[in-house]
């Protein structure tokens, strides 16, 4: 067989072996894809809170996409303590202006960023939320201040709606 | 695998290999001595296995969206079919699988029948493919009644209703069966489980079923047994490889036609009308592949005899290797045979017609005129064949002049590419 | 190779005639030029926003169409409505949501993750509204018939005296497209009925054409990109096949030489 002969088998294998490939490739995307959110769960976005019976001292857990959500109406003092601490104290340095644009509603994601478990209302070495799973310890504006998890549990895009409502998402 | 003395080159193959000889089996399959004459009728074997796979896959990804609850699944269905990311290439996929299966699977069978490969040395490996065949029947009629449209659930009701012809227990076994007084949530939660079930009993099955086919080797269209290695065989992979992915190739062009361009055609336009139980359908259909058997089951008046003639149809097909007498493997030196065979094509394909035509007058008489046929070819046409049969002298191998000096190999291999 | 072919296209010939000869009665259908069929068929936007309107307008207090929702109106491949249009049509229906913290439940504008807002609470109340007879979800209705699109365009404009052989009870019609001829709906459509937004005429003719195709997209949600995806499939498989084919060539001739 002439080495002419040769390189031109070699590259129609090749290329029916490449041209092979991408099409199992092809095949393969839908079958991981189709678990991802699908259509009708993406398009649940949003909720929209009424969180006019709420006063200040409490929280109020709702469910959005299938999570707790914290709603905290904060006192003056729990105001203070979190814009007062310093950020080099903090595990995940974040400014409480940055996390609650208006001080007296504290909106965010009521799940531990170290495994997802959801974290006990007033309780803590810092007055705000403890993790009983592995003991993870947040301040009055949700920030992790000591125990295993690397973060401050996450604010959602929220906006309000007018003075009652919080729509989140 | 006696037949192998494979020894992995590196160290670490070598250690693997004498724990678990898996470099071994992957060896025997690469090097597997395969008849080289085999034509594309053989190509049926890896595309099953590919069908196989293809209902496994698409099954477990639906399986994650499908909710099996009497109020939910037509719903769930829908939720496939609109948002499900890709859900709806999977479903189609899914349902015009079956059918590219059952396509496949007659072929196999049908090719099988005409080169008598179920024949000594190969009983065993045809009496398997009886049982996934029967395996397959039982997965698609499951797999139908889980959308929960109208023919799924009259479909369960009638074929459940069945096994109500046995004498004193049969309503006992179908109140059983439906977990209920009717086919309801229950049954289709049965129905999900076993449908689930099922493939992967076929899958354990078609392993034993390759495993039997590589003690004595392919049979092939000359029909004779072959000395292997040798010059008459070629090793499975590249040769066999390449040819069943062409012919795979082929048969995807098809699929995907079905897919992406009639999806729907192959199924019942009621089974998008929700399981409704106060209104039966003006016509109860089975799907096209089971409608042979649904033809024999009409053509027999009585009810407990209809079930019975239905059931023998199918199981007949396990002794065939004995009612065949005939010592000649392929119909190629069988002029008899062959023509009898084509008349048993074409028999099925009557059967299959009129099982979709409704069950009175002229289409009755054909059903029943057919489905004598049917028994009389595999019980009296066979056997007194093998005894009065002139057949033609057989080549002593693929590659070598017939005995008897005559028509050489060119000869048996137009003759051969004639049976159409 | 030619007679695999030759024995596909006689089995699939086989199966083709089977379904469609169950296809109800042999009755020759109203014939229309339906742009979504064929190999790159796509659904018309202007008729899918016609036959919006026409099953908003007219269709939509009898018939449900409970698998779809608001979203879908603005979704690619759809009538294709802004974003802002299909909130604006959500938000003109009453959703019942709830329940509130006071456990009652509450009615609201519809949003656009809503599911089309049904015309009866439940299938019995909506035998009751009607004579008995259910008027049935729409939003598979097209693969549920037989006779697919053709079939609800005809059955639309199928209405007519009925023949003096046939007698109808009171809240029955004749329609000869209807499977024994006698139907509980009436004559939904007459000319005129609704007002296009486009000037489009509203005939009988162009309703019946524009809600079809309406239909055949909510039955049928993804069949652009069914179309699409499976023209470049087949493209892709017949290049593959081909380079296959001539592997496959170029290996056999080393054994094929010897023999």
């Amino acid at each position: 067989m002439s080495e002419k002969k040769t390189k031109r088998r070699d590259f129609l294998f090749t290329a029916t072996t490449a041209v092979g490939a991408v099409g199992a490739a092809a095949v393969v995307w839908p079958m991981i894809d189709q678990m991802n959110p699908d259509a009708s769960v993406k398009a649940l976005a949003s909720t929209e809170v009424d969180v006019s019976a709420l006063t200040p001292g409490n929280t109020l857990t709702v469910l959005w996409r299938g999570k707790p959500v914290f709603i905290r109406r904060r006192t003056q003092e729990e105001i203070d303590e979190a814009r007062s601490v310093k950020m080099e104290d903090l595990i995940h340095p974040e400014k409480d202006e940055d996390r609650a644009k208006n001080p007296e509603w504290l909106v965010m994601l009521g799940v531990c960023t170290h495994l997802g478990c959801v974290p006990l209302n007033d309780k803590g070495d810092y007055n705000g939320w403890f993790c009983p799973c592995h003991g993870s310890h947040y301040d009055t504006s949700g920030r992790i201040r000591k125990g295993p998890a690397p973060w401050n549990m996450e604010v959602p895009k929220y906006e309000f709606v007018n003075a009652d409502t919080i729509k989140i998402g | 695998m006696s037949d192998h003395d494979y020894r992995p080159k590196s160290k670490v193959g070598q250690w693997f290999n004498d724990r678990l000889p898996l470099l071994t089996l992957a060896n025997h399959l690469t090097d597997y001595p395969t008849p080289k004459n085999l034509n594309y009728w053989w190509t049926f074997g890896g595309i099953l296995t590919f069908c196989l796979i293809t209902q496994i896959v698409t099954g477990l990804t639906l399986a994650m969206h499908y909710i099996a609850h009497a109020d939910m699944a037509f719903e769930s269905v829908e939720h496939i079919m609109r948002d499900v990311n890709y859900g709806w290439l999977i479903r189609y996929i899914h349902a015009n699988g079956a059918s590219m299966f059952f396509l496949a699977v007659y072929i196999h069978i049908f090719r099988s029948l005409f080169y008598g490969s179920y024949k000594s040395p190969r009983e065993i490996i045809w009496i398997l493919g009886i049982i996934i065949y029967l395996l397959m029947m039982a997965a698609a009629f499951m797999g139908y009644v889980l959308p929960w449209g109208q023919m799924s659930f009259w479909g369960a009701t009638v074929i459940t209703n069945l096994f109500s012809a046995i004498p004193l227990v049969g309503e006992g076994i179908v109140t059983w069966l439906w977990g209920g007084y009717s086919v309801d949530n229950p049954t289709l939660t049965r129905f999900f489980t076993l449908h689930y079930l099922i493939p992967f009993l076929i899958l354990g099955l078609v392993v034993l079923h390759i495993w039997a086919l590589h003690v004595p080797g392919n049979n092939n269209p000359v029909g004779i047994d072959i000395k292997k290695p040798s010059k008459d065989t070629v090793p499975f992979h590249p040769y066999i490889v390449i040819k069943d992915g062409f012919a795979l190739l082929m048969f995807m062009i098809v699929f995907a036609f079905f897919v992406f361009y009639a999806p729907n055609i192959l199924g019942h336009a009621d089974n998008y009308i929700e399981a409704n139980p106060m209104v039966t359908p003006a016509h109860i259909v089975p799907e096209w592949y089971l409608l042979p058997f649904y033809a024999i089951l009409r053509s027999v008046p009585d009810k407990l005899l209809g079930v019975v003639a239905m059931l023998s149809a199918i199981l007949i097909l396990a002794v065939l290797p004995w009612l065949d007498t005939s010592k000649i493997r392929s119909a190629v030196f069988r002029p008899l045979y062959k023509q009898f065979y084509w008349i048993l094509v074409a028999d099925v394909l009557i059967l299959g017609y009129v099982g979709a035509m409704p069950a009175e007058g002229l289409y009755l008489l054909i059903a029943r005129v057919a489905t004598a046929y049917y028994f009389l070819h595999f019980l009296v046409i066979l056997p007194v064949l093998g005894f009065k049969e002139k057949t033609l002298p057989v080549p002593l191998s693929i590659t070598e002049p017939i005995l008897g000096g005559s028509p050489n190999l060119a000869a048996a291999r137009n003759k051969e590419s004639k049976i159409e | 190779m030619k007679y695999i072919l030759k024995l596909f296209s006689i089995i699939i010939i086989i199966i083709a005639s089977n379904s469609y000869s169950f296809a109800a009665e042999k009755v020759e259908y109203l014939k229309t030029d339906w742009s979504f069929k064929g190999l790159f068929g796509k659904f018309e936007r202007s008729s899918l926003q016609r036959g919006y309107q026409v099953y908003t307008e007219v269709c939509a207090s009898c018939h449900s169409m409970k698998y779809l929702s608001y979203r879908n109106l603005a979704e690619p491949g759809g009538p294709e409505f802004s974003e802002a249009q299909a909130k604006a049509i959500a938000a003109s229906f009453e959703v019942t949501d709830g329940p509130n913290s006071d456990g009652e439940m509450f009615t609201r504008p519809g949003k656009l993750s809503d599911k089309f807002v049904m015309p009866y609470e439940n299938v019995k109340a909506a035998q009751a509204a009607n004579g008995g007879a259910y008027p049935p979800d729409m939003s598979v209705l097209v693969k549920a018939r037989g006779g697919g699109v053709d079939y609800i365009y005809s059955l639309l404009q199928g209405y007519e005296e009925a023949p003096s052989n046939v007698s109808l009870d009171d809240g029955v019609y004749y329609n000869k497209y209807m499977y024994g001829n006698k139907i509980r709906m009436a004559a939904p459509l007459s000319d005129g009925l609704v007002e296009y937004g486009d000037g489009t005429t509203a005939t009988v003719e162009q309703m019946s054409k524009d809600v079809t195709t309406f239909l055949m997209w909510s039955a049928e949600p993804h069949l652009e990109a069914r179309h699409q995806m499976g023209f470049k499939a087949i493209v892709y498989l017949i290049i593959l096949t081909i380079l296959v084919y001539f592997s496959m060539k170029r290996i056999w001739s080393r054994v094929e030489s010897e023999v």
